[in-house]
């Protein structure tokens, strides 16, 4: 009975892919839209992740989220030094500035200034140049994408001819001074799509305009054995700033973002809506194919099949059609990630999204079915006589 | 078996509602078949020919009477009980053929052996063989919905004996065919349907089929009001079909 359940199924063409089409469409949507949603949100604290070397990261108290940067005064630094507990403290400087680019363009570009002695800071990959390039003189790391996109160079004289990407020996400027590009690295996109340059720290202090306070943040490492938390209760209490984790300043950033804007209601809205066309496509179509078919399970009640077959097969069919639209719905989600490059969409599909999505596939099945169930276990077999 | 007892009901009643809205759709029906026998129920709509043929397939109980079908009485049988009796002892042929349109005519033709539990290869192949005794080879694999109607409802006569039921129920099974067709198929249930150990209970409004019937049940208001051996209410049937064409 088994077989002819799902022959049923197969075999109504019409409402199949209706049903097929109703659950690929709502699992591409909710899976598509969820994975924009945790590329974006995972952009949001990138940089955080990028500098894997630190402990702790300290900052003005009122700071919101990683690039919400309020400059503290340079003794901080010192007073972080101090605390017990810090193996090693270094500077970092973050700001947004314009670059004047070699064709006469400005771009907006993320200027992180790192430690100039240790260089605590710098990209990990390095695609061209070597990280210790950054101590000689005006010298910056542009990251590939921004000099495959935003700072494009124009290939030859013609200022409207063929354009290159930005490449080591490049010279631009910033705040009228002199920035040369001495090698390009590969990091994690930011969620402000600007290009970010890397410096040493007292050169980005000379890009920035004139400021009294110019020190963004300060990466601390602990010493061995040292416990984590108690080394930031200290820091905290003995400098007035605030200390996070890696872990709690992501949360932190995520946070900010999650609350203070409306990105998540926006994508939540997709997603409903993902859901809801599901229910509507899918759901109805289901249960219309049921009540379509509830003749002849009527016709099986009267031959002797008892409701506990006939749900079997309900259930069945409502798993066969689950199954294969989750299926293409996820093989089409990942195929438009796989399609798209990184740099123009934030994507990532986590281990957790399908189970998402399969979640409501299941909800709209379970729940189409459970409709169809009951329609056939209060089927009265002696309606088959009514012709 | 045959001139055994297959039914014996007595003051059969069947009220649907309560109160105001009830309504009495058997008033003591009196009944007695035996196996061997095609019994044809008629009467008009309403009458309770619908009611009480499916209190005797076991699909519905009675409110009050009593009743035997092959020596036991179904209301004495749990929900479950009796749907096994009913998938073992009762065979169905319906007016609208109900055969599952997505499936071969073979695989609709084992259902019933399929719902009882039996082994999908050799239930297709008996499929099988009831249809060629059916005159349907070649077509067991076609979709029901390839075929005439009369193929149809032979499809589903082969359906209703596939089990061996000792019970066969035939509501309207030619009330949508044309006339010949309905002859055929009436002629291949009587062939194929009627065993000494079977009992086949005929419901239909088309007197034109009444002669394959061993008795005619004529029942009204919830009543029997009349069971009359078939050739002799033929017969007179035809006698007087044929005075009135020599009047005009």
């Amino acid at each position: 009975m088994r077989r002819i359940a799902l022959q049923m199924l197969f075999g109504d063409s019409a409402k199949f892919y209706g049903i097929l089409l109703g659950l690929t469409f709502a699992t591409l949507l909710i899976t598509q839209q969820s994975a924009i949603f945790v590329g974006l949100m995972t952009r949001t604290y990138a940089m955080i992740e990028e500098i894997p070397q630190a402990d702790l990261w300290v900052t003005d108290p009122t700071l919101q989220f990683v690039d919400d940067t309020k400059p503290m005064q340079v003794t901080a630094l010192d007073r972080v030094r101090s605390v017990k507990g810090v193996e090693w403290a270094s500077p970092l400087f973050k700001s947004i500035l314009v670059a004047k680019l070699p064709n006469g363009g400005r771009q907006l570009c993320d200027v992180i200034g790192v430690d100039d002695a240790t260089l605590i800071g710098a990209p990990a990959v390095v695609v061209e140049g070597k990280v210790e390039d950054l101590r000689k003189p005006d010298a910056i790391f542009v990251e590939t994408r921004g000099a495959r996109k935003q700072l494009m160079q124009p290939a030859t004289d013609d200022p409207n001819g063929p354009k290159r990407p930005m490449q080591v020996g490049d010279v631009l400027e910033l705040n009228e001074r002199r920035a040369v590009v001495v090698g390009i690295a590969e990091t994690r996109p930011s969620f402000q799509n600007v290009p970010t340059i890397y410096t040493t720290y007292f050169r980005a202090i000379g890009f920035a305009p004139a400021n009294r306070r110019t020190l963004s943040m300060v990466l601390v490492k602990a010493i061995p054995e040292q416990n984590i938390q108690k080394l930031k209760e200290r820091i905290e209490h003995e400098t007035g700033m605030t200390a996070y984790t890696p872990e709690e300043f992501s949360w932190k950033t995520l946070n900010y973002w999650m609350t203070q804007t409306g990105i998540p209601i926006n994508f939540g809205m997709a997603i409903v809506l993902g859901f809801l066309v599901g229910v509507a496509i899918a759901g109805q179509m289901f249960y219309n194919f049921t009540l379509d078919n509830l003749k002849y399970f009527g016709a099986m009640k009267a031959m002797g099949s008892t409701s506990a077959q006939l749900l079997v097969m309900v259930a069945l069919q409502g798993l066969a059609a689950g199954v294969l639209g989750l299926g293409l719905g996820l093989g089409l989600t990942s195929a438009f990630g796989l399609s798209i490059p990184a740099e123009r969409l934030a994507f990532k599909l986590t281990w957790y999204l399908p189970l998402i999505s399969a979640a409501a596939v299941t909800i709209i099945v379970v729940g189409a079915s459970l409709l169809s169930m009951l329609k056939v276990i209060r089927l009265d077999p002696k309606e088959v006589f009514s012709g | 078996m045959s001139g055994t007892l297959a039914i014996e009901g007595h003051g059969v009643a069947k009220t649907y509602g309560t109160g105001d809205a009830a309504v009495t759709a058997l008033r003591g029906v009196e009944l007695s078949a035996n196996f061997g026998e095609m019994v044809a129920l008629v009467g008009p709509s309403g009458c309770g020919k619908t009611t009480f043929i499916s209190i005797l397939a076991g699909l519905l109980s009675r409110d009050g009477g009593s009743l035997r079908l092959a020596g036991i009485d179904p209301d004495e049988l749990g929900n479950h009980e009796r749907t096994l009796w009913r998938r073992t002892n009762v065979g169905f042929i319906f007016q609208q053929f109900n055969l599952v349109p997505q499936i071969s005519v073979v695989e609709n033709v084992a259902i019933p052996l399929l719902i009882r539990g039996d082994a999908r290869k050799p239930s297709l192949e008996r499929a099988a063989d009831l249809l060629q005794q059916m005159g349907l080879k070649g077509r067991e694999y076609a979709r029901p919905n390839k075929l005439s109607g009369g193929q149809q409802q032979r499809v589903a006569i082969a359906r209703s004996l596939v089990h061996q039921p000792r019970i066969l129920v035939c509501d309207e099974p030619t009330s949508a065919l044309d006339g010949d067709t309905g002859q055929r198929v009436m002629q291949l249930i009587r062939e194929q349907g009627c065993r000494v150990d079977r009992l086949v209970i005929l419901v239909t409004h088309d007197d034109r089929i009444f002669h394959f019937a061993d008795r005619i049940v004529h029942m009204d208001d919830g009543r029997v009001t009349r069971v009359t051996d078939a050739k002799i209410e033929v017969a007179a049937l035809r006698a007087v079909v044929a005075a009135e064409e020599n009047t005009e």
